[in-house]
Formats: C-alpha cells, structure tokens, sequence
C-alpha cells in the first residue's frame, strides 16, 4: 500500500507527542481504540476554562502509520481552537489531507473519535453537559 | 541511501544467469514452440529443456512436468482438476495455514458442495499427520499440505502424510512454492502425486511455475484451448519465461546446499541478535523444522505494518503477514492458527534471507530494527517495559 508524503512526514516526525497529568483539571483525555484491532490512540489537550481555548494537544499512539499521522496531525489542528471549533473537526476532513486510502479511514474515525472524547472528559470535570452529537461514534 | 531486501518469501530477484538464458527468447528465438519450422522447433528445444531441468530438480520424470503461469495456476490446476475428476461426493482435507491460492479454492469447492477439513496445527506451526488420517473419509479425494508455510516457514511432515495417502489410496498434492529452491525437494521421497511451484520465488520470473502430475494420475483440465503441453495446458507456451525457470531450477540444484547453509547461519545470527538486542522479542515457530532463509519475529507492543514502514524508511525491507480484507487489515490466519492472540498476531514481522543476503546485511538490520522497535514503543500508550506499572 502506497503511503502518501503528508501520512510519511507525520509519521518520521510526529508532532506533539506525549502525555499530560490526566488528574489536571484544566486537561481532557480520549483514550479509543483497542490493541486487538490495531490502534489504540491517546489524546489529550489542556484546556483554558475562561476562553475554551485548547492551549496544548499531546498524543501518543500505537497502531499503523495511518493512525499515527492521523492523530499527530489532530493534534496539530486542535491546538489555538475553541473546544466548539474542536468538535466540529470532521474524520473526512483528516482523510483528504492525509490522501487516506479506503482501508485506512478508520485510522481518521478513530482520530476524531480521540478529540471528542478528550473535550467531553474535560466538559465532564468542568460539569458541563456533554452534547449527545458529541458522543464518539465508536 | 543503503536499501536492503529482506522480502525474499514475497519475490526474488531475477539471477543474471537466468536472464541470459532468457533474453534469445526475448528477441532473435521468437518462434512458437508450437510451430514446425526451425523458429519453432528452437523455442520447442528451450522448452523441453527447461522441463527437464525441473523435472531433475524434483526427481521426477519431464513428461509429469507442466508449465503453468506460477503456483496460484498449479494450486487451482491440482485441487479443482482432481476434484473434478472424481465421480459422486467428494471430501478434501487440507490444513489452516494453506496459502490463499488453496484456501480460497477450497472454499470456492465449499460453495459447488464440496465438503473441506481444514486441520488445525500446533503453536510450532505443524500439522499432525495422525489428524491427517483421522480426517480421511471413504468419500475423501485428495489431501493438499504445503510443503514450507510462507510466513512462518515451517516445514510439514509430507512423508509421513505421503504414506497415509498412499496407504488410503488417495491424492496427495502439496504447494511447495516456499520450499523450492530453498531446501531439497523430491517427489518420491515425500510421496506426492501433485506438487505446485512457483519461478519467482526462487530467482526466475514472475508469471511461470510448473506443476507436477505424477504418472496416471487422472485430473481434469483447469483450461481449455489448442493442444499444447499434450492439450493438457493450452496457450501458447511462455518459452522466455519457462527457459528462465529451467535455468533458475538448474541454479538451484547444483548450488542448494551450500546456498541453505550459509543463509541459515545468517538467519540465526540474525534472530540471536535481535532477541539479545530488543527487550521482548521472540521467534515464532522457533520449536519447528523451518526454511533456512525465514525468521518470523514477534516485537510485542507495537503494530507490524508501522514498523514495516518506519524500517522501510531506514532502507530495510520487510514484511508483516497481514492482509487487507473488507476494509479492515484482519491479522495473518498462519499466526493466528499457531495461537498468537490478535495484538501478537498484528506484532510480528516476517524477515526472509536470499541467495545474495550478506553480513553486512545482517548488521545492518541488527542496527535499524531495534531502534526503530524502540521508537514505535515510545509512542504508544499502551507499551510498559518489563517490571514498569502504569
């Protein structure tokens, strides 16, 4: 399988990898994915409660390329968005700018589905109501 | 950038002596092997030659040798010709671990009411040839075992399976696409009637292979069309590629032994260092008899296909079992059938050696694998090292 230059650039330098404190108030964390399918992806963002503004994005990632360049690069998007302007991130939108094949749109869902459940995590602490359209479609 | 081919149970390359033996065919010899005048009767020569060079690398006769496009050809050839050659119900048995040119044919069987056993093997990849004879059915028509598996490079008892079959008088075809070329092959000595080979892995082109048809064996023909190879497989022979074959299958009987002894020593010094060098590592299929040239390596913590890649970017060249069906890359059914839960099945890597494979080679990959191991680890959220907690 071919494997496009965005998907390989992300893949040899993945951008803001690494872990947060998951008790930190102000720090929302998505953990999707299971290690029998293939990819387990961990997001987290660091959330400024008076703006909503995401301030800091970290992943760390196990699964194929597609799957890391998918959740570096949500990291990439999510950092200086409103968590409103987060969730609205759409997994096709992943798909066309890593020119996924087909067999690797999971890889974009699963991405989607971390950023989701990393702002509903953070909503949950804050006491803020999580939207059902926001509830990760996995 | 340094790149180092480690994929030799996908493809090998073509020798330089084989594509000499190949390129008249290519251009001045373009006779049809079929036809009567001197053009013709030069290419009938190559093709008659190269079937006796592959009939004497199996130690069978050149009359049961026929030349097919390569081993998805033989396999289909030898399982849907037996089968359709028998009369009444039918019974096939053959194991979980078969290439996909014989599990999907035996499932197409399956479809036109064909009843299939596929046997179970053990954690070493190896199938019991006493299940072997448990399976048989008066019904049954053909056992089909591969010779060496393709991932794990297990070698099966064929001889053992070669008497049972012949003491139940049935057919016994093997796929012995991974063991041709690699290790000794003698149609007598494993008691097969059928055997499906392929050029390309063994230093011909892609696209010829050959399979064996012992003597009286009645088979059906899988096509249909003019009368060459005696009508038994028609279409205008493929002389450049078969002459090719011929060659590479002359290669590999004068240089086989010493080829399989220096690839071993480079395979073990390869699954040695990589055991000493990344935390956890394992063989898979260590306990069983293997093909000289293939190590299968599981790297728990980690998902193949990325460390393909990351070791492809580093200039190695690798493989992972898996194949993409439906959407979704399902782990290999040959790890699987050992007994390696998803996760591990997903975690291991296929390494296979060639004729050309060197030291340097090997320390090259002792050098990138374990980094690279190393830095796919690092990023996962889920990968402790021994004795961390969470």
């Amino acid at each position: 399988m071919a494997y496009s230059e965005k998907v390989v650039d992300h893949f040899n330098n993945p951008r803001n990898v690494g872990s947060m404190p998951k008790e930190d108030p102000n720090v929302g964390t998505g953990l999707v994915g299971a290690p029998e399918c293939g990819d387990v992806m961990k997001l987290q963002m660091k959330i400024n409660p008076e703006t909503q503004v995401i301030e800091e994005a970290k992943f760390k990632t196990f699964g194929c390329g597609s799957a890391i360049a998918s959740s570096s690069l949500a990291t990439e998007w999510v950092k200086g968005k409103t968590v409103e302007e987060a969730l609205a991130i759409k997994n096709t939108e992943i798909v066309k700018e890593l020119a996924l094949p087909p067999v690797k749109i999971h890889c974009s869902v699963l991405a989607e589905d971390a950023i989701k459940s990393a702002i509903n995590d953070w909503k949950k602490k804050k006491g803020i109501e999580v939207r059902p359209e926001d509830m990760p479609s996995h | 950038m340094n790149r180092v081919y480690m994929d030799h149970n996908a493809t090998t390359p073509v020798d330089p002596a084989v594509l000499d033996a190949m390129l008249p065919f290519l251009s001045s010899d373009y006779g049809n092997a079929a036809s009567i005048h001197s053009f013709g009767q030069k290419a009938r020569a190559a093709v008659e030659s190269a079937r006796d060079s592959v009939a004497a690398l199996l130690g069978a006769r050149p009359q049961e040798i026929v030349f097919t496009s390569g081993g998805t050809e033989s396999d289909n050839h030898a399982i849907f010709g037996i089968v359709g050659a028998a009369s009444g119900v039918a019974h096939v048995i053959t194991t979980a671990i078969e290439h996909e040119a014989v599990l999907n044919t035996c499932q197409a069987l399956e479809k036109s009411g064909v009843a299939v056993t596929y046997l179970p093997v053990d954690s070493a990849g190896l199938v019991d040839p006493e299940a072997v004879r448990r399976a048989l059915r008066p019904e049954t028509v053909l056992i089909t075992v591969m010779h060496a598996n393709n991932e794990l490079g297990t070698i099966q008892p064929l001889e053992e399976i070669g008497k049972i079959a012949a003491q139940a008088d049935v057919y016994f075809h093997t796929d012995a696409v991974q063991s041709v070329g690699k290790i000794p092959v003698h149609v007598e000595q494993l008691g097969v009637d059928l055997l499906s080979l392929s050029g390309h892995k063994f230093y011909a082109p892609k696209g010829v292979g050959a399979l064996y048809i012992r003597s009286g064996t009645r088979l059906r023909q899988l096509l249909y069309g003019g009368h060459h190879q005696r009508g038994f497989r028609p279409g205008t022979e493929n002389v450049p590629g078969i002459a090719g074959l011929g060659k590479a299958a002359d290669i590999a009987r004068q240089s086989l032994a010493e080829t399989a002894s220096r690839t071993e020593t480079l395979r073990n010094r390869l699954e040695r260092g990589l055991i000493e060098r990344v935390p956890q590592a394992r063989v898979n299929a260590a306990a069983a008899p293997r093909t000289p040239n293939t190590a299968n390596i599981l790297f728990p913590g980690l998902e193949g296909e990325a460390l393909v890649i990351a070791l492809d970017l580093k200039g190695l060249a690798c493989s992972t079992g898996a194949a993409c069906s439906s959407g979704a890359v399902e782990p290999s059914h040959v790890l699987t059938a050992i007994g390696l839960p998803p996760e591990e099945a997903r975690a291991s890597l296929r390494f296979s050696l060639g004729r050309h494979t060197t030291e340097a080679d090997i320390e090259f990959a002792l050098e990138v694998i374990p980094a690279a191991v190393a830095q796919l680890r690092e990023l996962s959220p889920t990968y402790r090292k021994a004795g961390e907690s969470r």
